[in-house]
């Protein structure tokens, strides 16, 4: 009797337990209650934050509030002052190098700059994560490297030099850079910003396409809101190093909030 | 003022303990092996063979205006038969390795920082971080052993030119008797005084890709960011290849 009583109770304990890490798993980002400062400058004044396994949150704010530094701190370029990050049910904060590396193999990012390493051709630029973390060979790689140029519409392109592409060009480079590894989650930092309308509208259709095709969570950070409207499942605002939740992009355009009412209307009070 | 000064002096030892903290990691990568062997013969191109004509022009006149200076001084005190050997020694144990190194710093240390620095503030080195990899792994080692490698090597043939320069500037301008000239040099100089020269080689090679390479990770700021880094990777690096420069003659050429 006694021992069915213990069973029965260990059971329960158990798919409890396998409740809650399924609920935690669902949290591909969270961010609890994160502090960031440079020299003595609260930038991140308390954040807490959380993006699901699929979603596209977006990331909306003026230039210099702190957006990109999130990002930063999601990836792990440099720590928190205070608070906790985790990523995949991973803690960020006290991980040692190889842990860290081993993160961010799930972790595509798609820098404001495009970032791609100007010393080597745009298909190097692709491979090159495949080349660090990946004992694939030669042929394997190639083969991923045009599938991926492909998929953002510069097929054959590998062997051009990125100074010899537009600037759309290589946003979509940078992108493909950031889908070769297959990355869980895709960070986006301006992914539009400074682009022509043509331009951007194609890189945000690519964007969501990425998004539905791979199922991949996102987090665009960015102040062009109609990129913002049109490939966001929720957005939240940054201001003053804080977060205020705004909803679906439907909601966010009904906002009552002072603060989102100003800023998606371009009012200067 | 005193406050000032402190504020400083914690500056300088904070720089040399993060370039000491470079040279254990890239020493750490460099021991593991994984580096691209296509990434380090092009940085060996690029320090070495590249830097072949400077090294040599800059060898070549040393060599001769030494060689101006000293043999027409040793000539009035009657001791024009031992100019051979002071040239030698002069060459092999601080003017070769010492001027190729300050030729290289302003040449290939500055390259280093504004490459690097460049990267660093077009995010190029926090893609490299974003992507799982390590931009020492990837940047600092091939120049680290590329430098360490082709320094010395240039450094033998500042050796051989700059003491052929001395050669013709006395034989030919001062007058002194060729035999003389060479006879003194081989009495004089020892196999020691070379290698001691090489080895301080290694030593600057090290330290020129270091700071250069430090100077540019650590950029911000732009194109002006860009600048000063370059200028203070040399000017740092000129100030510690002196500096050690003494040290090194003390510990490698002392009796």
């Amino acid at each position: 009797m006694v021992d069915f009583f213990k069973i029965f109770r260990r059971s329960v304990k158990k798919i409890v337990k396998a409740v809650s890490r399924e609920k935690e798993l669902e949290n591909v980002i969270e961010l609890k209650n994160v502090f960031k400062s440079f020299n003595g400058k609260k930038v991140i004044d308390g954040v807490s934050l959380n993006v699901k396994k699929g979603e596209a949150l977006a990331i909306i704010g003026p230039s210099g509030c702190g957006k990109s530094t999130l990002l930063r701190l999601i990836i792990g370029l440099f720590p928190p002052t205070s608070g906790e990050i985790i990523v995949k049910g991973m803690s960020m904060t006290n991980m040692d190098q190889e842990e860290l590396v081993n993160i961010r193999k799930h972790i595509g990012m798609v820098f404001q700059s495009s970032a791609l390493f100007d010393s080597l051709t745009v298909g190097e630029n692709v491979a090159f994560g495949l080349r660090e973390h990946t004992n694939y060979s030669e042929e394997k790689i190639k083969r991923i490297v045009s599938e991926k140029l492909d998929m953002v519409g510069l097929k054959g392109s590998d062997t051009l030099m990125p100074s010899e592409l537009s600037g759309g060009m290589q946003k979509r480079v940078s992108l493909a850079r950031a889908l070769a590894t297959d990355p869980e989650i895709i960070l986006y930092d301006e992914p539009t910003t400074g682009l022509d309308p043509t331009t951007t509208t194609s890189i945000e259709d690519l964007i969501l396409d990425i998004h539905h095709k791979l199922g991949t969570s996102a987090v665009i950070v960015t102040h062009q809101l109609l990129t913002v409207y049109k490939i966001a499942d929720r957005i939240v605002m940054l201001h003053n190093g804080k977060l205020i939740e705004a909803g679906t992009p439907d909601e966010t355009k009904r906002s009552n909030d002072p603060i989102i009412k100003q800023f998606i209307t371009g009012k200067v009070s | 003022m005193v406050d000032d000064l402190g504020k400083w002096i914690i500056g300088v030892l904070e720089e040399i303990g993060d370039i000491t903290i470079l040279f254990v990691q890239t020493i750490l990568y460099t021991l593991r092996g994984t580096f691209s062997l296509r990434d380090l013969l092009a940085q060996m191109v690029r320090v070495g063979v590249d830097s072949l004509p400077v090294a040599i022009v800059t060898a070549a006149f040393v060599g001769m205006v030494f060689a101006v200076q000293i043999a027409s001084e040793f000539v009035k005190f009657g001791a024009g038969n031992v100019v051979g050997g002071v040239m030698g020694i002069a060459v092999a144990r601080e003017l070769a390795p010492a001027l190729t190194a300050v030729v290289i710093a302003g040449r290939v240390g500055s390259a280093f920082a504004a490459e690097i620095g460049t990267m660093a503030v077009t995010e190029q080195i926090d893609a490299i971080y974003a992507m799982g990899s390590d931009p020492i792994k990837h940047l600092v080692v091939p120049r680290f052993i590329a430098s360490t490698i082709m320094l010395p090597i240039l450094t033998i043939f500042a050796d051989l030119i700059g003491f052929f320069g001395g050669y013709l500037v006395s034989v030919y301008v001062i007058g002194i008797n060729s035999i003389g000239y060479m006879d003194s040099a081989s009495s004089f100089l020892k196999m020691s005084d070379i290698t001691g020269g090489v080895v301080k080689a290694v030593f600057f090679g090290m330290i020129i890709s270091l700071i250069g390479c430090f100077k540019g990770l650590k950029t911000t700021g732009g194109a002006k960011g860009v600048g000063e880094a370059t200028t203070n990777s040399v000017v740092y690096s000129l100030m510690a290849i002196f500096v050690m420069n003494y040290f090194l003659s003390l510990i490698l050429f002392k009796r």
